[in-house]
């Protein structure tokens, strides 16, 4: 039997065009800096391509990689979590609600075991709006688009009530050092965590996390039912694996994403506002999706996902550094979105004139 | 005198498979065409390929003399050649109506012409036999086998020259069968060429003229029928000896490992007794529909419930697919494309769903061993698939059967359900599935085999049992049985 025989050659990709492939929004990160620079260089105000602006750059997208990175892998699972916003700002709400009226000045007795409990309270609030959506969804068999646009605005009102409708602004002398310049961009070397290493301490908690999130999907057998049950459920069921489970277990462990990214709004911001994480779920969506995440479930990296977020927060620093206004610049982004999933679809589908679809 | 659609050296490659390779076909104006073969041989590729689904990529086809290469199913459609397909393609909540009219509704601005529309409706119901009923009747509620008159009636809307029919018996009873033959012959006798595929031999001599024979994607024969024995068309189908359709693995039956007593759950199975042996192949005949799959899943857990005792070794055993799976049961769906395998994941990956407790400790997974011990099953089993990073889509049906086997082969399972583990691939394979069948009860294995094709459950298994309504009605030696005795029971 000749012909059963496997071959193994038949359509062997080269290793390097497949390590390449993998690389894919990477380009897109490359040709939008390359675009930006030149732009800038040419009619800007040519600070865009300086260390300076890359650390900005790179701390206002850890805000948001880190609570994208639960939303890979929930994505990858199948699902979808509307409610990452609001979940994020009410973590923030109640972790500056904790800092408020619980914590003592740093130095004082006891201070030090106050942040822990504040920041007990934060991760705890973000691990529940996790666990409320995972339990909804597996339970009550309701898609996750449905629950979480419920629990988007059951979140924002939470938020509300115990801010007490406004913003919630902690003492700055409660927040111990680490915390207060954990989103630090400038250039006073003192303020890094590692002085000869001038990047912001949020985006390296975002590379750690990251490469944490990225081994937890390809080396844990959770992380593989992950893709199991994104890619088709039924399969998953009848290979024994828990469906049911298995949601619940990956929408609370993004909670601790949620938490960990209201931790570094927090410390951006440093202070509460329930009503600013309404439509930030887009943007870590986003960033998902630019990162070739499938909203059908079973695709998606954490790199990419990171690649993503860089790409949305180098557009908006780009079109700052241009004078491009604000309204133009979401435009540019949508668009950017929408190009980028329609290029991943070109090139990993069969190649189509697209006007033949129209057919 | 020319045919009416002539199909000259046509092929069609899917990836390393090779679908159609230079098909040759000719049909003619009030002739009824029958295309044979096995499953996988071409036949649902070639009428794909007709119907303008997919596009050949290499040969001619004439239709009425002129060219014809169809960009789409549309451009089809205007040049005459309409498709009824094996799964029925109508929208359930719309009217018969609206769905005869789909996709042709327009007149110049878009507009329905109610008036004009509803007289051509009635008419092309009339002649396929449905002139009773209500064009605005929900067309969810009629009968499959009325469903399936619909789309004839659809083709004919469509002033269809040629009407391909791809299997169309398949889930109709026989009184309906009849009806559907009736208007075939009608059709016939007003001028219409039509294709007719299908392989059972007896529905081929009663509706058509002419046959064409594939195999493994080539023409192997054609001519009129009455020129031909059964005996002939089946070795042009088959084209190998009959032995080697069904290798003989030599297995010995043992001690009785899995007993049930009075199973039921709702719909099916009912009230389900019986007590299956090590080293032993249990084949389960029926009808579809008469609870073997339900059987299975009962046994597998994946329903929710149900009633009586499942017994191994004596101990009864928990209601969970997870403790089933630890107890040695596997599962091979009948459905491969959605629940079976995820179709968009690799090789490796449906390989070791769900088996990773395996190779893995504390939850890491040592990707080493993984790749090792999947790639000793992708030879074991011998997937033609270019590396176990190869997307499950991509591979033909049969390999895709391996893939879902190796998994079953990773779990190192004691009791094989196997749910019509042959359904749609090719002959070459399933032959392989047998003995892999015949070695894993050599091996001290169970299998339970849920099959519709009745020479495979009387070659390969030791006794079989015949479900109906639910209900195991009789079990027999395999060699006690023979096909018209199935055949009665299932319908018993």
């Amino acid at each position: 039997m000749t012909e059963n025989q496997p071959s193994a050659d038949q359509r062997k990709a080269n290793p390097l065009l497949k390590f390449l492939g993998r690389l894919g929004p990477a380009y897109a990160l490359l040709v939008v800096v390359g675009l930006f620079s030149v732009l800038d260089h040419q009619f800007g105000s040519q600070s865009f391509f300086s260390a300076r602006n890359a650390r900005v750059i790179a701390n206002s997208a850890a805000l948001v990689a880190v609570p994208a990175m639960g939303m890979t892998m929930i994505i990858i699972a199948g699902g979808i979590d509307l409610s990452a916003g609001t979940a994020l700002t009410l973590c923030g709400t109640a972790l500056a609600l904790a800092f408020r009226d619980y914590t003592v000045p740093v130095g004082a007795e006891d201070a030090t075991y106050w942040v822990v409990c504040a920041l007990a309270v934060g991760l705890g609030v973000g691990i529940a709006c996790g666990l409320i959506n995972g339990l909804i969804i597996a339970l009550a068999e309701i898609v996750p688009f449905i629950v979480t646009l419920g629990t988007m605005t059951i979140f924002l009102g939470i938020g509300q009530v115990i801010a007490s409708e406004s913003t919630v602004y902690p003492e700055t002398e409660h927040l111990p050092d680490w915390m207060r310049y954990l989103c630090y961009t400038g250039s006073n070397s003192d303020r890094y965590w590692f002085d000869w290493l001038h990047v912001p301490s949020s985006a390296l908690i975002a590379i750690v996390l990251g490469i944490g999130v990225a081994m937890l999907m390809h080396f844990t057998v959770f992380g593989r039912n992950m893709v199991a049950i994104g890619s088709n459920p039924a399969t998953a069921r009848l290979c024994g694996i828990r469906v049911g489970m298995t949601t619940v277990a990956v929408y609370a462990f993004a909670g601790i994403f949620v938490a960990a990214g209201a931790l570094l709004y927090f410390a951006n911001v440093k202070n509460g506002n329930p009503s600013d994480g309404t439509g930030k779920e887009l943007e870590i969506i986003a960033a998902v999706v630019l990162g070739g995440g499938s909203l059908s479930g079973g695709r998606g990296s954490v790199f990419g996902t990171v690649v993503g977020a860089l790409i949305i927060k180098t557009i908006g620093s780009g079109c700052t550094m241009l004078s491009i206004p604000n309204t133009y610049t979401h435009i540019i982004i949508g668009v950017i979105i929408i190009i980028a999933v329609l290029i991943d679809g070109l090139r990993s589908g069969k190649p189509k004139w697209l006007f033949d679809r129209l057919r | 005198m020319s045919s009416l659609l002539e199909v000259t050296d046509v092929s069609k490659r899917f990836g390393p498979t090779r679908a159609l390779d230079q098909v040759c076909l000719k049909a003619e104006s009030g002739r009824v065409l029958a295309l044979i073969g096995e499953n996988g041989a071409g036949k649902s590729t070639l009428l794909k390929v007709l119907s303008g689904a997919h596009r050949c990529d290499s040969g001619w086809m004439m239709l009425d003399g002129k060219p014809y290469s169809p960009s789409g199913p549309i451009d089809a459609k205007n040049r005459g050649v309409a498709i009824v397909y094996q799964e029925l393609t109508l929208a359930p909540d719309l009217s018969i109506e609206d769905n005869l009219m789909l996709g042709r509704s327009g007149t110049g601005l878009g507009t329905l012409v109610r008036g004009v529309q509803r007289r051509r409706v009635r008419e092309a119901m009339r002649r396929v036999g449905l002139g009773h009923l209500s064009p605005a009747a929900r067309t969810g509620d009629q009968s499959i086998a009325t469903c399936q008159l619909i789309e004839v009636a659809r083709a004919l809307i469509s002033d269809a020259k040629i009407i391909l029919l791809d299997e169309p018996t398949s889930s109709l009873p026989a009184a309906d069968v009849d009806r559907l033959f009736e208007i075939i012959g009608q059709l016939r006798e007003r001028g219409l060429a039509i294709i007719y595929i299908s392989h059972f031999l007896e529905e081929v001599r009663r509706v058509a003229d002419d046959y064409a024979v594939l195999r493994d994607g080539q023409s192997v024969g054609e001519g009129s029928l009455s020129d031909i024995s059964d005996d002939q068309i089946i070795s042009l189908m088959v084209g190998r000896d009959v032995n080697d359709l069904f290798p003989h693995v030599p297995h010995e039956v043992g001690m009785p490992r899995l007993t049930l007593k009075n199973v039921s759950s709702s719909p099916a199975p009912v009230d389900v007794s019986l007590r299956i042996h090590e080293g032993e192949i249990f084949g389960v005949a029926g009808l579809v529909g008469a609870g073997r799959t339900e059987l299975l899943r009962c046994l597998y857990a994946l329903e929710p419930s149900y009633q009586g005792h499942v017994q191994l070794e004596g101990r009864s055993l928990p209601h969970r697919v997870g403790a089933r799976r630890r107890e040695g049961f596997g599962l091979l769906s009948e459905d491969r494309k959605s629940e079976g395998l995820a179709q968009t994941l690799s090789v490796t990956e449906n390989i070791c769903m769900g088996n990773h407790r395996r190779f893995s400790t504390l939850g890491i997974v040592k990707l080493g061993a993984r790749k090792a011990e999947t790639e000793r099953l992708i030879r074991q089993v011998e997937v033609k698939a270019s590396s176990g990073d190869q997307i499950v889509s991509e591979l033909s049906g049969g390999n895709q059967q391996k893939v879902a086997f190796a998994r079953l082969l990773a779990q190192n399972a004691d009791i094989y359900l196997l749910d019509e583990p042959t359904k749609g691939i090719d002959v070459g394979t399933k032959a392989e599935i047998y003995r892999m069948i015949g070695e894993l009860a050599a091996s001290g294995r169970t299998v339970v085999f849920v099959s519709s094709y009745l020479p495979e459950l009387l070659s390969v298994c030791d006794r079989i049992g015949v479900m109906s309504r639910g209900r195991m009605t009789e079990i027999r030696k395999a060699k006690d049985w023979t096909e018209e005795d199935l055949m009665a029971a299932a319908v018993g």
